[in-house]
């Protein structure tokens, strides 16, 4: 018997982006680099990204672990290519607040695939595992910006 | 030896009647903790109510008497494991400390470059890393002793992995990820034959069986309370009394020495000469209690209700589709440990979908990588079972996994 609860956080599309993972690949010519591990759970993900002029041209991304963590990179990927550095950590800032629980990020329609992980704010437990990609992405942003400012 | 009286039991552990996500509770993570009950929880309250005092120093009626249960409960503990002198049950705060403490006095003061310590791919990671750190500070080298299919030790390498130069052999008596009970009596003569000494992990061996520490013939034996109906913070190792006593000790302070000059000191007798500091009084007394209650019950009626539960859970677990156990086929040669996969679904989500149900499991790889690299995985669920687990409580777990298949199907 499946509740409430477990049927918004185990939504089909996220069953579908854990079986079939979009830009699930290395990416040749990347320009950045972030592999981060959940130490409690041994779910992993390396996060590789190519930016040019401030924007990120590709996202790519290989890893593996639970649906959750698995789906939310794959979401993550689809949505900051072709965005802007800038966007990509409002992305980023977004999903955080969503996690928390913020209703009105669940409703923004730009945050696409990624609104189906708003239940997982019900489970306080599972929440590391929708952030592990965005820890990536924001390490990664940080990194980029670091190697320019040298 | 009568069957357990379960429905009696369970009356005995308050934390089980519960509900937890609008379902009664059903715990299945035993290996991680075990749950208490009342009379381990009520001796907690009445000594810190009534006789809380330091031990072994105050001339006072309160410090008399915390002294005294402190002490019988080293006594208890002793005769529940079949040691010959209470005097070789040394007070921790669990088994990870036990063996840290082993390899901090015997180990830095023996070993030397060159020495072999030898372990097993099974071990926890407390049986693991303090040997890691110890074999970095002294130039030990490791060797192990490799798992088969059904993760059971491959002890014929055992000739080729013992020589002269083997100082230590350091296993698991029952592991805690793949419920494998290890033939530890062969283990003890392989290594008497090249001159080991032998330490046993007994996190999951005093829990399940029937402990005898002569009878085994292990040099160290190191458990914790809080998995066999005891509080945390509270555990023991157990030595043979020479070798306690050749052993420098670990920590310095307070109730380890005998007399203290400027530059030197001299040691308590053991077991203190181990046990600096004020000590986790109130978690000795309640392991006391807690092996009171367990030998109450009957250690061997609870290993054959475990044996019986485990058979019968197997038994349901493998008509799932796409679900594969792990550790031994035969319930026989395994304890009461539940090691499992479920088609695609992430050990991680069968615990929250299970969790949804009330159901409690653990997932994840168990403090055991090496287990969990030798097997191609990264994590497995875990269901583990103990005295007051019912057949109908292994059936919810059977109905908690049909959800997961109909979510992943």
């Amino acid at each position: 018997m499946e509740t409430p609860a477990l049927n918004s956080l185990y939504q089909q599309l996220i069953l579908e982006h854990y079986r079939n993972p979009r830009n699930k690949s290395e990416l040749p010519d990347k320009t950045v680099e972030i592999h981060m591990r959940n130490p409690t759970c041994g779910d992993e993900i390396r996060l590789q990204l190519r930016v040019e002029d401030d924007r990120i041209a590709d996202a790519r991304f290989v890893g593996q672990g639970c649906s959750i963590s698995q789906a939310a990179v794959s979401m993550m990927t689809q949505l900051i290519k072709s965005r802007s550095l800038d966007e990509a950590g409002g992305i980023a800032e977004r999903f955080k607040a969503m996690m928390h629980g913020d209703p009105d990020v669940a409703k923004d329609r730009s945050m696409g695939d990624l609104r189906a992980l708003a239940g997982v704010s019900k489970f306080p437990v599972r929440v590391k595992c929708a952030l592990l990609g965005f820890d990536a992405l924001q390490e990664a942003l940080k990194k980029t910006a670091e190697g320019e400012r040298h | 030896m009568s069957p357990l009286d379960v429905t009696a039991l369970r009356r005995d552990f308050p934390a089980l009647h519960q509900e937890v996500n609008g379902k009664q509770l059903v715990y299945l993570d035993n290996a991680a903790t075990s749950q208490k009950p009342r009379a381990v929880l009520d001796v907690l309250a009445s000594y810190y109510q009534e006789d809380n005092a330091n031990v072994h120093r105050g001339i006072h009626e309160l410090s008399r008497r915390a002294t005294v249960a402190y002490e019988e409960a080293r006594e208890k503990v002793a005769r529940f494991i079949g040691a010959a002198d209470p005097a070789e049950v040394v007070w921790t705060r669990g088994t990870t400390e036990s063996i840290n403490l082993v390899a901090n006095t015997w180990g830095l003061d023996v070993l030397k470059a060159g020495d072999e310590i030898l372990l097993s791919v099974m071990e926890h990671h407390s049986n693991l890393v303090p040997w890691q750190i110890l074999a970095q500070r002294t130039g030990a080298r490791l060797r192990y002793i490799e798992l088969d299919d059904e993760g059971k030790l491959l002890l014929d390498d055992l000739p080729q992995l013992l020589s002269d130069r083997t100082r230590l052999v350091a296993v698991s008596h029952i592991s805690n990820a793949l419920g494998t009970i290890n033939p530890v009596k062969e283990i003890v003569a392989a290594a008497k034959r090249v001159g080991a000494l032998v330490l046993l992990d007994g996190a999951q061996g005093v829990v399940h069986t029937k402990l005898d520490v002569q009878d085994l013939g292990a040099d160290f034996y190191a458990f914790s309370g809080h998995k066999m109906c005891g509080p945390t913070g509270i555990g023991v190792l157990w030595a043979r009394r020479e070798l306690l006593e050749a052993m420098p000790p670990w920590q310095g302070g307070g109730d380890m020495i005998e007399f203290v000059e400027r530059d030197t000191s001299t040691w308590a007798e053991v077991p203190h000469k181990f046990e600096a500091g004020t000590p986790n009084i109130a978690g000795a007394i309640g392991l006391g209690a807690a092996v009171d209650y367990l030998a109450a019950v009957g250690m061997d009626a609870i290993a054959a209700h475990e044996r019986n539960l485990v058979t019968y859970a197997m038994e349901r677990l493998a008509q799932i589709p796409g679900l594969r156990i792990y550790g031994p086929r035969d319930p026989v040669e395994r304890s009461a440990v539940l090691s499992f996969t479920l088609g695609d679904a992430h050990p991680h989500d069968i615990s929250t979908i299970l969790d949804s149900e009330g159901i409690a499991v653990r997932a994840g790889h168990h403090c055991a990588q090496l287990v969990m690299k030798r097997f191609g995985l990264a994590a497995t669920a875990r269901a583990s079972f103990y005295l007051y687990n019912t057949r109908a409580e292994a059936d919810r777990l059977v109905e908690g996994l049909e959800t997961v298949r109909s979510i992943f199907g």
